[in-house]
Formats: structure tokens, C-alpha cells, sequence
């Protein structure tokens, strides 16, 4: 996972690797409130161009930070999901509570 | 008829998850999946093998016991831990419902494998453990 934070537009942008699951999870978990306290972004993209597998683990930690994104005001958004990904995100109705989009390089 | 057999027994440690269920991947490989057949399972695998690990044994080392067998169209798939089993089933596969949410937990794992999948049965006795038996049809009857 690699998390990237624009100054000057107070964008974050995680680009999560790999697998997402509840081992994967825990490590991210931390490291991303980490990141959103010290950053205090007002907008927060997830870049879902390299997950190769996710379980609903994913929609756990997505849940969890969208919470203190809400507590700060931010917005979060998803992008480049695949077919797998998105099938698991849309059976937990995040697209209610994110804002997705498509192919962004 | 039951053309191929695995048993296999892990830890309930987390770096499992993945183990497991690549291991089930390729065990089903054997029936030639599509890539979204072997994604479903993989899923579902890594649902119930989470579910052993952070709900049966929470989070304590416990064995997980994984049975698989193939016919000619489908795969079995057996889940079995010896943790403390679950009081409520019904309320337990509820979409959205965990006993965990203070956990960054979804509530989805059994809808998940519930739709994934083609048959989930749920055996549990408190205190006893539990048995997930999951089935997917990987080719259509000829």
C-alpha cells in the first residue's frame, strides 16, 4: 500500500497492493489512520488498480475509515476497482456512501 | 461420485487466510473453472477461514480442518474449526450483522458465501465448534 498526500490540494491517494484480506487488513488499518490523522485530507481516493484479490475485509476497512473521513469532513472516492472488486464493494453498498470512477492512469 | 480427495489442517493464524485458500484454488483447478468461478471460491474459502480465526477461536490458536472433494462437475467444501461455535445461526449470516463492530468488521462474510456459492450449510453446538459445508457446480451437466 502506498499512501500519497497532495498539499496543495489536500488530496490522499492510497494505492492499495496485492491481496486484501483480514491478515492484510491489520496492517493497513493502522497505517492508514496514521496517515488521514496526521494528513487531515478533505478528499481521500482508494486505487484499487493493484488488488489482485479482496474478501470483505476490504469493505471493513473501507467502512472504518470512511467514518473518520466523515469526522473530518472528507470526502473519499474509489477508483480503478475491477470486475471482483466491485461486485464485493457494490453487496455492501459503498457506492451509497463513495463516489466511484473509472480507469484513471 | 467423489473423483478427488484433500484434507488439509492449519493454524488459525491470519497469514493462513491466503494459504487456504490458493491451496483450494488449485485444488480445483482440476475441473478447469473460469477465472470468476475460481475467484468465488477463493473468496468464499477466505470468508470461512476468517470466520474460524477471528470468531471461533478469537484470535487465540485453534486447528482449522479443510476438506475438499470434487465430483465430475462440482466441489465440496468443508470448513471445520473446534472454537466456540455460534449461538444464533440465523442471525449470524444476516447481511451487515457482526458480533464485531468495533472490528472494522462487514457483517458479509456468510452473504458472501452464500451467493458466491452454490449450497452453504452452517452445523454449530456451542462451545463444540463448527462446520461450514459449501458447493459450487464448476461444469454444467452435459
Amino acid at each position: 500500500m502506498i499512501c500519497e498526500f497532495q498539499k496543495d490540494t489536500k488530496e490522499m491517494y492510497v494505492k492499495f497492493e496485492g491481496e486484501i484480506d483480514h491478515h492484510t487488513c491489520q496492517i493497513m488499518k493502522n497505517e492508514l489512520d496514521y496517515e488521514i490523522h496526521r494528513n487531515t485530507p478533505n478528499k481521500l481516493v482508494f486505487d484499487f488498480k493493484n488488488v489482485k484479490f479482496m474478501d470483505s475485509s476490504g469493505i471493513g476497512l473501507l467502512i472504518g475509515r470512511y467514518k473518520s473521513l466523515l469526522r473530518i469532513g472528507a470526502d473519499a472516492e474509489i477508483i480503478n476497482a475491477n470486475k471482483e472488486v466491485k461486485r464485493i464493494l457494490d453487496m455492501a453498498g459503498i457506492f451509497k456512501i463513495m463516489l466511484i470512477k473509472e480507469e484513471i492512469a | 461420485m467423489i473423483i478427488n480427495e484433500m484434507k488439509l489442517e492449519i493454524k488459525s493464524k491470519s497469514n493462513n487466510e491466503a494459504f487456504a485458500r490458493v491451496v483450494v484454488a488449485a485444488f480445483a483447478s482440476q475441473l478447469d473453472p473460469t477465472i470468476e468461478q475460481i475467484a468465488d471460491i477463493k473468496t468464499a474459502v477466505s470468508e470461512a477461514i476468517t470466520n474460524c480465526i477471528i470468531h471461533a477461536y478469537d484470535m487465540k490458536e485453534g486447528n482449522i480442518e479443510l476438506k475438499c472433494q470434487l465430483t465430475e462437475d462440482s466441489i465440496y467444501i468443508d470448513i471445520i474449526d473446534y472454537g466456540k461455535g455460534i449461538e444464533n445461526i440465523e442471525m449470524a449470516k444476516q447481511t451487515l450483522y457482526t458480533s464485531k463492530p468495533d472490528a472494522d468488521r462487514s457483517g458479509m462474510g456468510f452473504t458472501i458465501m452464500e451467493s458466491f456459492m452454490d449450497k452453504l450449510t452452517v452445523e454449530s453446538i456451542v462451545g463444540m465448534g463448527t462446520k461450514i459445508h459449501m458447493e459450487k457446480v464448476i461444469k454444467e451437466a452435459k
